[in-house]
């Protein structure tokens, strides 16, 4: 997972070996593009805190080393050019902490991921406990809460798509879609 | 995918409908490009816009949204009139030898056994069944019986001929005859026909019909289950190949099981009894699902309890979709919901109604990287968050590489993706949100509460001691199917039981996390490009069902085992065994005859469908004009599909036939450079640079009738709404000619919202919400509008 990277050995050999190229220092990660549904293999260079650049896997069968424009700016999602500093900074519009809004507010307020567990926790036992049917009608064990909906993501991993999945059907969610349907 | 990019390298003709892939799946464009330049392949693309993707075409058809089907059908009738079609295949491998009820009938629009429930054509299913002489299907191999399929398709597909399809499609006919005579030319037995296609054919009162079109004609010219073939929907998420297989939907199950209904099945027999066939692969549905509920309740999962069985909620009848989901939101009747990683407030039909339903809410959760429209619609432009109630969760998440598992491409290929950095701040990821919460909840029904065996009894247990992160590797092994009692993952869904001795969280994944023993990893990790020759690469990753790289794989070959084009040998008998470039799935060791009988595994009579008893509204697919159109049906008297899902509410306000408030057809499409609604890439600097406007593409004739000029502000109205956007007059879109009648077309990107870099207002909004009868996908690919100088 994290040999050699690529591209700094290709530029090390074109060099004779003579540049102490600042890619050898980096840590090469293979990930999967996060957009659209080819499946490209991409290398992450980092170094620890920030993701210098990406490029197309040439080793990959699918996309052999290329990439699209939004393959090509994917580290944007965790890390952007700070224009005044030219530093690398965390996307400044990513989400960093829990947020809460109160009924009739205008304004998010920070929470606690505690907090925030805790009380969708009690909102979800509220609503379930409120509208839970045993039975339907007709008599037949449904086990199931009509009350609350809730959206998978095409976006997600499949471990994570079945955690979901086993969770919405552990409460008795049949409002249950995604993307797919759409 | 039946097949998978790599494998496009071997197609003669391209036919690429509803999918602009030079934008939206770039891979699968230079795929198209290297069997242009290496084989002389051919290219059509079908596309109401002049795209990325059409400049690239040998045939460009500029067809009206909403046209697929007589588009389609045309070239069956073609194919069949000019005797191109694969004869020996057909005959072999789909059902057009087999005999229909003779009551079976088609009658200006509609098919024998219509009736009609709450406004809506429901049909009576009788006469579209095969005859039987006890068990067996009565069939006629000569194809000449006048109740056998094909001459059925033949009569069927009749009333397609070149001007008619020319008159509804407002395809000049030369152009049109030029498509048919291409891709028709794929029916010869040695050459490969390859369809592509995305939402512009999903997204229609008549997708699932356009779906089967597509999936009919390639059966017809022979191309499924072989090199450079196949019926490829190409998916536009990266994991929504794998969050359709794990069931992020209200009518299944991990799997492809079907979601218990209490109108259907009281308890497990039930259930067992009713949806299992007596023959085909899914013969096996009840040791997929009994292994999937020991995977669920664990050691609570027992014979004598029918293995939780009951634990599992039950869909009521009701139409729980995205749509119906809304629109019970907007009636009050859901109180609480959590938005987990999309969008609707962007991307949902009649999107301003679905920002609208969610005022309604009692609490909801979001669950993103970034602050979407969705979590900040209580602050939408135009909304006053004093007068909303609901208080709203913004949960944040971790981007893919800032955590490790998989994604499932378009082509089935399960690959694992690896954490480069940790989440910024206190970011987390979406498996470490899920275990938490679920264990808050528990948390909650330990001091009681309505019923709370089933989240109690749920199997949960995936902490590592001295680890934040939970297990991922011990979820994927509980998706992959171990036996009860060793933790060696299994190799193959072969081997689970319906006796509660395995557990399996989705049976169709099997195999994926079992260790390749030359490589000693578990086989979604592996990355050699060992190849024999074809593309296949069967050491790269793993592609569900069992490695399998082409599905249907038994008709690569003909009835002795050859290969139809020497060239592409997928498969080749040797008058001994098979020589195999794929991972057969018809069991490696049947000969030739044997395995050929019945090479459409999935189906209980073993042959592709050229007749179809499934679908709500029709064993074949007929032309049903969009729910708002331009013109009459001219094919029937029958206006629409007659079978749609129709919303209630603003958000389903159609316009009339001939409103001339509404005298534009629009459509909606995607750009390169934002990913869906949006959320993702609008806040990514470079993307947003470089798709910085909301816009809509007009004819240069509809610009100089409106005076409206290339950057100019226009208002874009439906019966639904309006929202104001530039103008880009281009010779994208240009006005077609149906039905004698000049018809004008505008494009929509539906990729901008108020929240981001770039913002812009949401095309969705204009949708209707009106869906296919079978999977209630909208209609936002055909709808009506008008358009004028702001």
């Amino acid at each position: 997972m994290f040999a050699a990277p690529a591209a700094a050995s290709e530029v090390q050999t074109a060099a004779n070996g003579n540049l102490a190229a600042k890619l050898t220092k980096l840590k090469e990660t293979f990930t999967v593009c996060s957009y659209c549904g080819c499946g490209c293999g991409i290398l992450l260079y980092s170094d620890g805190e920030r993701i210098v650049f990406a490029e197309g896997d040439p080793d990959h069968p699918i996309n052999e080393g290329t990439l699209c424009p939004k393959g090509n700016g994917i580290i944007d999602v965790y890390n952007v050019v700070n224009r005044k500093h030219k530093r690398r900074i965390i996307n400044p519009r990513r989400i960093t902490k829990p947020l809460y809004r109160a009924p009739g507010a205008a304004q998010w307020q920070e929470i606690s991921w505690d907090e925030a567990l805790a009380r969708i926790a009690k909102r979800i036992k509220k609503t379930r406990d409120e509208t839970f049917e045993e039975k339907d009608k007709n008599g037949i064990t449904v086990n199931r809460t009509t009350a609350i909906g809730a959206l998978g993501s095409a976006s997600l991993d499949n471990e994570e798509n079945y955690l979901l999945h086993k969770m919405f059907r552990a409460l008795g969610i049949i409002n249950m879609e995604h993307h797919a349907r759409l | 995918m039946t097949n998978h990019f790599v494998d496009y390298q071997h197609t003669d003709v391209f036919l690429m409908i509803g999918s602009n892939s030079a934008e939206n799946h770039p891979q699968s464009m230079r795929w198209i490009g290297k069997a242009k330049r290496n084989r002389g392949a051919k290219l059509i693309v079908v596309d109401p816009r002049l795209t990325k993707s059409t400049v690239y075409a040998d045939i460009f058809a500029r067809h009206r949204p909403g046209t697929d089907i007589p588009f389609l059908l045309g070239i069956m009738n073609y194919a069949i009139q000019n005797n191109l079609y694969h004869k020996e295949y057909v005959v072999n491998y789909t059902n057009a030898s087999y005999l229909v009820n003779p009551e079976f009938g088609f009658n200006d629009g509609l098919f024998s056994g219509a009736g009609e429930k709450n406004g809506r054509v429901t049909y009576d299913k009788a006469t579209w069944q095969y005859q039987k002489d006890g068990e067996t299907i009565k069939k006629d191999p000569t194809l000449k019986h006048p109740n056998c399929v094909f001459q059925l398709l033949k009569k069927h597909v009749s009333r397609y001929d070149i001007k008619t399809v020319s008159n509804i499609t407002g395809i000049p006919e030369d152009v049109y005859r030029k498509v048919c005579e291409t891709f028709a030319s794929t029916g010869a037995p040695n050459k490969s026909g390859n369809i592509i296609y995305a939402m512009g054919i999903t997204q229609h009162t008549t997708g699932t019909q356009n779906v089967r079109a597509i999936a009919m004609l390639q059966l017809l010219l022979g191309n499924i289950g072989r090199p450079g073939g196949g019926v490829n929907a190409q998916r536009g998420e990266s994991n929504v190949q794998g969050s359709t297989d794990l069931a992020m939907l209200s009518h299944l199950l991990p799997g492809y099981l079907g979601v218990p209904n209490a109108t259907k099945h009281k308890n497990l027999q039930d259930y067992i009894e009713r949806e299992t066939p007596a023959s085909g692969y899914w013969k096996n549905k009840p040791k997929f699902l009994i292994s999937l509920l020991k995977a669920f309740y664990g050691q609570h999962a027992a014979k004598e309890n029918d293995f939780c069985f009951d634990l599992l909620p039950k869909v009521d009848g009701k139409n729980r979709t995205h749509m119906g989901i809304f629109q019970e939101m907007m009636a009050g009747n859901i109180k609480g919901f959590l938005a987990w990683g999309q969008n609707p407030a962007v991307g949902g039909p009649g999107a301003s109604y679905e920002r609208k339903a969610m005022e309604k809410l009692d609490w909801l959760v979001v669950v993103d990287l970034f602050e979407t429209e969705t979590a900040a619609f209580w602050h939408a432009p135009g909304v006053n968050p004093q007068n909303i109630n609901t208080e709203v969760f913004l949960l944040p998440a971790a981007f893919s590489y800032e955590k490790q598992g998989t994604v499932t491409n378009s082509g089935r290929w399960i690959q694992w993706r690896y954490q480069a950095v940790n989440p910024p701040g206190e970011a987390k990821s979406d498996l470490w949100i899920a275990d938490r919460l679920f264990k808050a909840i528990r948390k909650e029904y330990q001091s009681g509460g309505r019923f709370p065996d089933p989240i109690l009894k749920m199997n949960w247990d995936y902490d590592i001691p001295g680890h934040d992160e939970p297990d991922v590797e011990k979820v994927a092994v509980e998706i992959n199917g171990y036996e009860i009692g060793k933790n060696e993952p299994l190799d193959s869904f072969g081997k689970l039981k319906d006796d509660g001795s395995t557990a399996c969280g989705m049976w169709i994944y099997t195999g994926y996390m079992a260790v390749d023993k030359d490589l000693n990893v578990p086989n979604c990790k592996r990355r050699s490009r060992e190849d024999s020759g074809l593309g296949s690469f069967l050491k790269y990753s793993f592609s569900w069902p069992l490695n399998r790289r082409i599905i249907y794989n038994r008709c690569a070959a003909d009835m002795d085992g050859n290969p139809w084009d020497p060239e592409r040998a997928l498969f080749k008998w040797d008058g001994n065994k098979w020589i195999c470039h794929d991972v057969p799935d018809f069991g490696g060791g049947k000969p030739p005859r044997e395995s050929g009988a019945a090479p459409f595994i999935m189906l209980p009579e073993g042959h592709g469908r050229l007749f179809a008893s499934g679908p709500v509204d029709g064993p074949f697919p007929e032309h049903y004009e969009p729910m708002e159109s331009p013109t009459e049906n001219i094919i029937s008297k029958q206006q629409a599909a007659p079978c749609a899902n129709v919303f209630k509410g603003d958000w389903a306000k159609l316009a009339e036939l001939g409103d001339p408030n509404y005298p534009i057809v629009a459509t909606t499409h995607r750009t390169i450079e934002h990913y869906q609604s949006g959320a993702v890439t609008r806040s990514c600097p470079t993307l947003a640079e470089i798709g910085p406007y909301m816009y809509v593409s007009v004819s240069e004739e509809l610009a100089k009738e409106k005076g409206i000029k290339p950057g100019d502000d226009v208002w874009v109205e439906t019966a639904r709404g309006k929202i104001k956007c530039k103008a880009s007059v281009l010779p994208v879109v240009k006005p077609l000619i149906v039905n004698g009648r000049k018809v004008e077309i505008v494009g929509m990107p539906w990729c901008f919202g108020y929240q981001g870099i770039v913002t812009g207002p949401v095309a969705n909004d204009l949708v209707p919400a009106v869906g296919d009868g079978n999977t209630s996908i909208p209609e936002s690919k055909a709808f009506m509008c008008n358009i004028r100088k702001a």
